[in-house]
């Protein structure tokens, strides 16, 4: 049941609130670098921002696409690779010991560090260090969610599955599976946000220069910042769309759970 | 051990559960008849769940035997002799409600239109035909465990085994179920086994009542409950007539007496 408040909090002021300070902060921040004395090297205006991104769009979509295409195969990669590891981690318990305590580890591991020894590892000419450094950023969320999804089975369930007398594999299919999908889901949105973020930095270390990361940095390199910064919008407008996506496949496959943010 | 007689429904002979160096029954034995309701009322950590649980075999007793409809509580528990109903309602909140009253079925392989059949069929039984398709966080919690009931009803068990299944809900709701739980006891002759802690529950429902007292549980008296009224009479005289004021004193006379006599 919805409740009704008066005014702002209804359905419209939810939509309408974001764009309006969205809006409001835009503005003032083009106030401030037109009237203020903010150089243009240092903070150009938003309308700068905007002209240089219609100037080099073709580019901006391109790159985006380059560094989308990493950014979807790590997470693609890293998420099978940490169900898959989840499921037997919370099948047998030595491998449990031993995941778990590596995934901390793995968890640790800055990406600043990786993307340099990657590049290193698999030549200058290849995507793959890009979208093995998204798998290692991917795999930690995705694990540890999807093991504690795996191993939350309500007690009461649990008994019920017993009583019933289900079978092992049935009472995995019916209650521990569906049971551990809104978990794993809250893995799926933080990942689908850092693949993008470490797709974007993984590119910051050299290699192709055909992605998002690349271009941020030769045209920060050139001080051309109205460009560098339409790649940054773009970048943003990347992680949103991930994110966007992991939350449209959450709401579809678990239409019952309704507790996201 | 002896075997299990023909008549009995459940059949517990001098179990005793331990749990680690805890003592949560102790030599406890009690035969239930088929078609009996029997109701196991006490204080918390008497044991009464626990003693619900190995009839269930959701537990192994640590001595003595258990038997269900002539089998060990094993065979009967994978036989589908019993349906259960716990305190929560613990639905599947990804299916349907019809599709929750079809699990038991489903996981003993009945087909899919029989098992339909059969959900929707008990859901007019709990009067809760039209909200089939609907999902459980939707419906009310006394709705919920409706649906729980209904689910535990839904193999056709012999028994019906009901862990405090009213417990969480308020008092109208609580007596409705009441009502609707001996309606449908009667229509399918179930024989039932209830825990719970409310006297007036206890004297309300059932044909016999046992009470259980802590530390170790064990049953501390079983009162035969009578009450005429029920076969002629509205569920309101039942409750308003003398002899279920009779029976409630009688329980919570017996509820009492053991703590008097169990401090040294």
């Amino acid at each position: 049941m919805r409740r009704v408040l008066p005014g702002w909090a209804g359905t419209w002021g939810r939509a309408v609130a974001p764009v309006v300070v969205a809006v409001l902060a835009l503005t003032a921040w083009q106030v401030l670098v037109t009237v203020g004395r903010v150089a243009p090297f240092v903070l150009p205006s938003p309308v700068a921002i905007a002209e240089a991104l219609g100037a080099i769009l073709p580019q901006v979509v391109s790159a985006a696409l380059a560094t989308g295409a990493n950014a979807l195969w790590g997470l693609v990669a890293g998420s099978v690779l940490a169900l898959v590891a989840a499921a037997l981690a919370a099948r047998l318990g030595w491998l449990r010991s031993t995941l778990v305590p590596l995934a901390a580890v793995v968890a640790a591991l800055p990406i600043v560090a990786l993307a340099p020894i990657f590049a290193t590892m698999f030549g200058a000419t290849s995507e793959l260090p890009r979208q093995l450094v998204v798998t290692v950023v991917v795999f930690v969320p995705v694990f540890v969610n999807a093991l504690r999804g795996l191993q939350s089975v309500a007690p009461v369930h649990a008994d019920l599955m017993r009583a019933c007398a289900a079978s092992g594999w049935a009472a995995t299919r019916t209650v521990t599976l569906p049971g551990a999908l809104p978990h794993v889901f809250t893995g799926l949105r933080l990942a689908a946000a850092g693949a993008v973020i470490s797709a974007v930095v993984a590119e910051y270390f050299g290699g192709l220069q055909s992605g998002l990361g690349s271009r941020i940095t030769s045209a920060a390199a050139n001080s051309a910042y109205p460009r560098a910064w339409a790649y940054v919008t773009a970048a943003c407008a990347l992680g949103l769309l991930f994110y966007a996506a992991a939350l449209a496949a959450e709401r579809l496959t678990t239409p019952w759970n309704r507790r996201t943010s | 051990m002896s075997p299990p007689s023909a008549k009995a429904m459940v059949e517990v002979s001098g179990v005793t559960q331990r749990f680690g160096t805890t003592t949560a029954l102790s030599d406890v034995s009690l035969t239930i008849a088929s078609g009996e309701f029997v109701t196991l009322i006490g204080p918390s950590g008497c044991g009464k769940s626990t003693l619900l649980r190995l009839v269930a075999d959701l537990l192994t007793p640590t001595e003595g035997t258990v038997h269900v409809a002539g089998k060990t509580a094993r065979a009967a528990r994978e036989a589908q002799d019993y349906g259960i109903a716990f305190q929560q309602a613990g639905l599947l909140e990804w299916r349907t409600v019809l599709r929750n009253v079809e699990l038991p079925l489903e996981l003993h392989g009945v087909g899919a239109r029989e098992r339909r059949a059969r959900a929707e069929e008990l859901l007019e039984v709990v009067g809760l035909a039209d909200v089939a398709d609907k999902r459980p966080s939707q419906l009310s919690g006394g709705m919920q465990q409706r649906v729980a009931i209904a689910r535990a009803l839904a193999a056709k068990p012999a028994l019906l085994l009901m862990d405090e299944p009213f417990g969480a809900l308020d008092e109208m709701t609580r007596e409705r179920l009441q009502d609707e739980l001996l309606s449908i006891r009667a229509r399918e002759g179930t024989t039932v086994l209830l825990v719970t802690h409310s006297v007036s529950e206890a004297a309300y429902l059932s044909d016999r009542v046992v009470v259980m007292s802590p530390r170790p549980g064990r049953i501390a008296a079983v009162v035969d409950v009578d009450l005429p009224l029920r076969a002629t009479g509205t569920p309101t005289d039942v409750r308003e007539s003398p002899e279920f004021f009779a029976a409630t004193t009688v329980v919570r006379e017996a509820l009492r007496a053991p703590a008097r006599v169990a401090s040294p």
